[in-house]
């Protein structure tokens, strides 16, 4: 029998938690069969996680490198994969694979720098990995601001740790919004587009943005008027994806492959690309 | 150089057949040709090329990647690779030997993908030379050769002989293994068929179809084009062209229920369906006009970004022949690189 491993090939993983996170996302817990982490990977990379018979899928993995002991992934029910996987309980087992993808620059390029995070909705989930990497070795970095919206309080990700960690954190200032205004809500109401502007940042920033399509070209344009450069802004893409490796060609836009050449991309190597992403 | 009586074909097919399974290309009822493992009396066909291309001795329209058992909360990952025995493909014309450059640019790239890998190991090909290339050949454009077909072994058919010359260690020991029935000779028979065919080829409507509005950085003067509105209209996306394509290497990864566990397999899949990248919640290329758009652009332009100016296109002329609305990639190339080549 020819034992040859190839990356199509994935571990077996157990779920050890699901934490409840907004009505429509949930966050695993995922180790390996002998409780270790499955792999090593770096803030903005993702895995493909599968149900034999139900499909394969690609998610971004939403716990830091520094979390040496299990992988966190942040998914909203939205297609067959992510419904199973809500209705899955805790002792379940899934398949694993990866690591996937270039990840953040965070020991090069954005070292030293003051970083701005940008998040709407889920989008918060592949930040998540970067912001507590940037807070692990938090004498790296200078000023941390992060700008989370969502549609309501309710559906606002990891909302306990931002409230209880990262607002209590030196040099952290968090900026929540939410879409609508609602009665247990004193905080800011609008789109993340707006509110950036309104809290009209200094460019001496890094930019790190995800979200919607719709919310990055809004963001994107705002931090464009508030002075910034492209060059100064980070996101991070989601397309279709197989195999995770550049060659079932179903992420391909231009010359690139979200699942090897991204997914994280510099907003201005962006416009070298065709804007079918 | 070696010979052997074309008479003595079944002889030599028989001496290789004893090492390795041998695949060539054989007559079909309906007058087509097809690659079929060889048996006593199996006729190698004289048809210039098979309906499908041979990119499925290595990458099969449909394989089995791996097997599940689950029960209850647990998983079981079945191994469901078998040892791999050698083959020979016998007959590959020199688009097709293209081709497999092409795909191994793909496939054997990091990470390796260890499916295709094992079968490229295994299997050992045998060009042949062609002699009636047709209207709907356009190889030449690509730089390749069809009189000097490259592959582990190239072949040339006279009328009354078949000549062989080993262009590698596999292809020396395919040789080897036949030597009783091969006889050393000088290149003279084979120099002028070349010389022969070379004037078919002179005389070919599409020799002078040109690639240079094409290739790597072409990106955004092409994408744009207004001609792709034009081209696309009546594209019924069936795939057709994709299928036949010995270049085109997308693939879908699905998982099938036995009733006693679950296959995961590969097969074919096309940029040209419409479900090709729609996710969960939206689809990056929702007209007919992006997806067409798409084909042609990572063949002509994104491919060749990609690896050192190569084309993803061999000018087999199968998409020429099969396309139900007649487009086909030289039209594309006419049409968007200026008419250039009319």
């Amino acid at each position: 029998m020819n034992k040859i491993t190839d990356t199509l090939i994935p571990a077996i993983g157990v779920i050890t938690d699901i934490k409840i996170d907004t009505p429509d996302i949930k966050t695993f817990r995922i180790v390996t069969l002998d409780g270790k982490k499955a792999f090593d990977h770096r803030p903005g990379q993702c895995a493909m996680l599968s149900i034999p018979g139900v499909g394969e899928a690609m998610f971004s993995i939403t716990s830091s490198p520094t979390n040496t002991e299990y992988m966190e992934f942040s998914i909203k029910k939205c297609g067959c994969v992510t419904e199973w996987l809500h209705q899955a309980e805790v002792g379940q087992q899934i398949t694993i694979r990866g690591p996937y993808g270039k990840p953040f620059p965070v020991d090069d390029v954005f070292a030293g720098k003051n970083l701005l995070f940008i998040a709407g909705g889920v989008g918060l989930a592949p930040l998540r990995s970067v912001i507590n990497y940037c807070r692990h070795y938090r004498d790296r970095y200078g000023e941390i601001d992060i700008v989370y919206g969502s549609r309501s309080k309710a559906d606002l990700l990891d909302y306990k740790e931002i409230i209880d960690e990262w607002s209590a954190d030196a040099g952290i200032n968090v900026h929540l919004t939410i879409d609508n205004p609602q009665d247990d809500w004193n905080g800011h109401v609008g789109f993340v587009p707006n509110y950036v502007k309104e809290l009209g940042f200094d460019t001496n920033k890094t930019a790190i943005l995800c979200g919607p399509p719709i919310m990055i070209k809004f963001t994107l344009e705002g931090l464009v008027s508030l002075g910034f450069d492209k060059t100064q802004v980070y996101t991070t893409l989601e397309l279709r994806m197989k195999c995770g490796v550049g060659k079932c060609g179903r992420c391909n836009v231009g010359s690139k492959y979200v699942c090897k050449d991204g997914p994280v991309f510099r907003c201005d190597e962006l416009e070298e690309l065709p804007s079918e992403y | 150089m070696f010979k052997c009586s074309l008479e003595k074909n079944q002889n030599l097919f028989a001496e290789i057949a004893k090492n390795a399974k041998l695949y060539l290309p054989v007559d079909n009822a309906d007058g087509s040709a097809s690659y079929g493992e060889w048996s006593e009396g199996v006729k190698w066909s004289d048809a210039l090329n098979t309906a499908k291309s041979a990119k499925d001795f290595f990458f099969p329209q449909t394989e089995d990647l791996m097997g599940f058992k689950t029960i209850g909360k647990t998983i079981e990952i079945i191994d469901t690779r078998r040892n791999s025995e050698d083959f020979v493909v016998f007959g590959v014309r020199a688009c097709d030997v293209k081709s497999f450059d092409i795909l191994d640019r793909v496939f054997l790239t990091d990470p390796c993908d260890s499916f295709y890998a094992n079968k490229r190991k295994h299997g050992t090909i045998v060009s042949v030379a062609c002699t009636k290339p047709a209207e709907t050949c356009f190889c030449s454009t690509f730089g390749i050769d069809a009189v000097s077909p490259a592959g582990d072994v190239s072949a040339w058919k006279t009328e009354d002989a078949l000549y062989l010359q080993a262009n590698t260690e596999k292809g020396k020991a395919l040789v080897d293994s036949i030597s009783s029935l091969l006889e050393e000779c000088t290149d003279d028979a084979v120099n002028a068929q070349r010389e022969k065919t070379a004037k078919i080829f002179d005389k070919l409507p599409l020799k002078n179809l040109s690639t240079n509005s094409f290739g790597g950085g072409k990106t955004m003067d092409l994408f744009d084009n207004p001609f792709w509105d034009e081209l696309s209209s009546s594209c019924l996306g069936c795939g057709t062209c994709t299928f036949v394509c010995p270049t085109c290497q997308c693939y879908d990864i699905k998982d099938f229920n036995t009733g006693n566990g679950v296959i995961r397999y590969r097969c074919w899949d096309s940029c040209m369906f419409s479900e090709f990248t729609k996710m969960a919640h939206g689809n990056n290329r929702l007209t007919q006009k992006e997806r067409f758009r798409q084909r042609f652009m990572h063949k002509l332009v994104y491919y060749p970004e990609n690896n050192e100016g190569i084309f993803s296109c061999v000018g087999c002329g199968r998409c020429l022949t099969k396309c139900p609305i007649s487009m086909n990639i030289v039209k594309v190339m006419k049409k968007i690189g200026g008419n250039k080549g009319e």
